[in-house]
């Protein structure tokens, strides 16, 4: 009896297609394993990032721990942006590749607000009232130009084959960018440094945190509670979740469909407009094309999350950003491949492939409305 | 009903006719193109001696009161915009300042876009072989652009000058050796980075006594032949590259990066980059366990007003082109710092970078030239032999340029091959910082480098 026909007579088929898959999960983890701990006692095989550590020639400690706080900073951002992917493909179905010109626009409104409130003291002599209006901004332009996106470029498409919808988002991402680019010109602008309030650093358990890096991770995560309460608690979140549901019953039930997509558009607005704002505190450069690469990581950790799943598009992002962060450094370094920073962005789009191969609906599973199902 | 469909067949032919006939005419109106043979194509009866033989390359007729057709070819969107849109105002303002060649005007068209990458280099250069007439090219922006922009030009008999490119491999070694990427029709006004690099090495060596350095690129030609040329002079010099790495153009979070560099623990690090990736690895540094105290280290395409006003530039080098041009004046004798007021009155801004003084020497080199080798009609008519204009290029000298006097070598090299390093003390000023000169070096007659007093 074969090892081959022995699936088949239990009720499994285990075709070519499974047993690449199998073979890529193996030698992927086999790839991670060695690169962080290396082959002991294999003259002459990777040495493993962390054996390189624990000698004091790799990353030292204090460094590691840097980067995971750089990468949960910068996956927060990533996990806020991708709510308004997430919650717009829940209840229409379709990526708005625009939402990262949503983010863009919010970040590059609110260089004038924090320039002249630089300008002029209020940044330092009042923390948090400025940053407070700062964000206002950033939430009501990005607000608008999301509502506006949606009723001037996607309603009038609503029940249009899926891929009209995708295309269309797809030119006004580059419209955005360019009308950005003419309004405020294509320069970089230059976010002042954080309020002298958030400048230096903390002490959390014992490690050293940049206060803005802290700052980020904490406003994201409230921000993602707030809209957790919202979505789960309130008359309209529960709008949203029924149209997610099933826009058809949804609307047999006496629910507003226009209404509520706009609302979700606006509520997906708002949070990259906060995202916006965190992203010049952090980076403190802003121009035309500052939502572009943003915005595609974070469609990635959307997908990463579970697309249509607002806590996993949050999840997804964290670990986008760790990923990015610590794993050419973790996996690659290892492996004693050289200049492995450049590599960045192939460890997180491989990252995202590995997700997709071990467990396809995401980490956190899709949301998916009734149509999507089937 | 079938005289009716015979009626549209006609119809439609004649459209089609017509479509060919505009696809087949002359976009420029006014210039007609020869071929190599010296066969010509001219519009307008002429006398037999006129217009003459071509050369090798071919020629452009240009007919009575027709424009001279040039066309520039910069980096105009993206994030190094501000390079190459301070270059076109460069072209702009230096045809304003030459005015007419023999009676004809000069148009420049449509700027191409080279999106400071290959591939806008290449469809550049497409479109700008394909018009008719286009005498001569004033770009790119970067390197890695001009490389496969080169030879699009090269086969349709088009110089081109470049007021940024800095890679070696574009000219020569400063041996006699060309490099592997030279053509004939290439020619610039910009330094060559193997004097950059050195110069920048030998001063992080022996004037700041750095001994451990981790180089950062960002995968363009430019940056990466900076940053190896750097790394060799430092080399040979004693010093140690502890890391050599790379970052992408579109990266914001530069901590995994600068954290890969400090494993090396560097006495500094040179990270000849553009902009936005040079702001941020130089607001992030400092938050990176083991950077804390490193010298920072950065080169030409940093060398904006943006970039020195962010605070943690200060205490930063830089190295790039000589930029103390002040004294100097043009082929028009403009001087460098009327022109400047020039280019603020007439953009609302100062000059976003440095190389607009570069590609304002390019363009009047080449309007010069073409001015010098154009054979004049009976008519009104110009002509002018593309090979003959290459070689009037080639054999510049002593040419007088707001960026200093420029003498074109075998293999394209016409700048001063001046460079210096600068020193950002107070980011409220940035403009000073980009006048604080602290080192100066040039070109030797044998292609070494050496050091030049700075008031020189």
């Amino acid at each position: 009896m074969s090892l081959l026909k022995l699936p088949q007579r239990a009720g499994f088929r285990f075709s070519f297609v499974d047993s690449f898959l199998w073979a890529v999960r193996i030698g992927a983890l086999v790839f991670i394993v060695v690169g962080i701990f290396g082959t002991p006692g294999i003259p002459g095989g990777p040495v493993g990032s962390l054996a390189k550590t624990l000698s004091g020639e790799g990353v030292s400690g204090e460094a590691w721990r840097g980067l995971v706080v750089t990468g949960l900073a910068q996956g927060s951002m990533y996990g806020m942006i991708a709510l308004g992917y997430s919650m717009v493909y829940g209840v229409l179905g379709f990526i708005n590749f625009a939402h990262g010109e949503v983010f863009m626009s919010g970040a590059l409104v609110s260089f004038f607000v924090a320039d002249s409130f630089g300008s002029s003291g209020f940044w330092d002599s009042q923390p948090v009232l400025a940053l407070g209006l700062t964000m206002l901004v950033a939430m009501t332009t990005s607000t608008i130009v999301a509502v506006l996106t949606e009723r001037i470029a996607y309603r009038p498409l609503r029940g249009a084959p899926r891929l009209i919808p995708l295309i269309t988002s797809i030119g006004m991402s580059f419209f955005l960018q360019y009308t950005f680019r003419g309004l405020f010109g294509g320069g970089f602008k230059a976010f002042p440094q954080a309020p002298e309030a958030l400048q230096g650093r903390a002490t959390i358990f014992g490690v050293e945190i940049l206060k803005t890096q802290l700052a980020v991770i904490v406003v994201a995560a409230v921000s993602m509670v707030v809209l957790y309460q919202f979505v789960s608690r309130t008359r309209m979140g529960r709008a949203m979740r029924a149209i997610a549901e099933d826009r058809e019953i949804a609307a047999l039930m006496g629910v507003n469909v226009n209404r509520v997509i706009s609302l979700t558009f606006a509520v997906g607005g708002a949070m990259a407009g906060i995202a916006g704002v965190l992203w010049a505190l952090l980076f403190r450069q802003v121009y035309f094309l500052t939502g572009f690469l943003p915005g595609i990581k974070a469609f990635t950790a959307a997908v990463v999350g579970g697309i249509g799943n607002m806590a996993g598009a949050y999840l997804g992002g964290l670990s986008l950003g760790l990923v990015e962060s610590i794993g050419p450094l973790l996996v690659l370094d290892g492996w004693g491949i050289p200049a492995v920073s450049q590599l960045k962005d192939v460890v997180a789009f491989s990252a995202l492939v590995l997700v997709l191969i071990y467990r396809p609906t995401g980490l956190l599973g899709e949301r998916l409305a009734v149509e999507e199902r089937g | 009903m079938t005289k009716k469909m015979k009626f549209r067949h006609l119809g439609a032919l004649v459209v089609v006719l017509a479509l060919v006939a505009a696809a087949c005419g002359d976009d420029d109106a006014g210039t007609t193109t020869t071929a190599a043979t010296g066969a010509t194509t001219a519009a307008t009866a002429a006398p037999v001696a006129f217009p003459p033989e071509a050369g090798a390359w071919g020629g452009v007729l240009i007919e009575a009161g027709a424009p001279v057709e040039i066309r520039t070819m910069q980096a105009l969107a993206d994030a190094v915009a501000f390079l190459g849109v301070d270059q076109v105002r460069g072209t702009e303002l230096a045809m304003e300042d030459y005015g007419d060649i023999l009676g004809h005007p000069v148009n420049l068209g449509t700027t191409e876009d080279d999106l400071c990458l290959g591939e806008g280099g290449a469809a550049g250069a497409t479109n700008i072989a394909a018009q008719e007439g286009v005498l001569g090219v004033i770009g790119t922006t970067c390197s890695g652009a001009a490389y496969p922009a080169i030879p699009i030009l090269n086969a349709a008999g088009i110089v081109l000058i470049s007021g940024s490119n800095t890679n070696a491999t574009l000219t020569s070694d400063f041996q006699g050796n060309a490099g592997e990427n030279w053509m004939d029709n290439y020619l610039r006004t910009a330094h060559n980075d193997l004097i950059q690099g050195a110069a920048a090495a030998i001063f992080a060596y022996d004037n700041l006594g750095l001994r451990a350095m981790g180089t950062i690129h960002d995968g363009d030609p430019y940056t990466s032949g900076l940053a190896a040329q750097f790394g060799v002079t430092f080399t040979e010099l004693g010093g140690e590259i502890v890391v050599a790495t790379s970052v992408a153009k579109e990266d914001t979070d530069m901590v995994p990066v600068l954290t890969e560099v400090a494993t090396g623990e560097p006495d500094g690090i040179y990270f000849p980059i553009f902009q936005p990736a040079g702001d941020f690895i130089i607001q992030q540094v400092g938050g990176v366990a083991g950077l804390e105290n490193v010298q920072m280290y950065g080169a030409d395409g940093l060398i904006t007003p943006d970039h020195f006003s962010i605070p943690e530039t200060a205490g930063v080098y830089y190295s790039g082109p000589d930029l103390g041009f002040d004294a100097n004046a043009g082929f028009t004798g403009e001087s460098y710092s009327n022109l400047v007021v020039r280019y603020e009155a007439a953009y609302g801004e100062l000059p976003t970078a440095a190389f607009h003084a570069h590609t304002y020497d390019a363009t009047m080199m080449l309007l010069h030239s073409i001015e010098s080798v154009a054979v004049e009609g009976p008519n009104g008519e110009l002509w002018v032999d593309r090979r003959a204009l290459r070689d009037f290029l080639y054999g510049l000298s002593d040419f007088p340029g707001v960026t200093g006097t420029l003498s074109c070598d075998d293999f394209g090299d016409c700048g001063g091959n001046v460079v210096s390093v600068i020193l950002n003390e107070d980011p409220s000023d940035p403009q000073a910082g980009i006048a604080n000169v602290v080192f100066r070096a040039g070109k030797g007659a044998g292609g070494e480098v050496v050091i030049l007093p700075l008031d020189g």
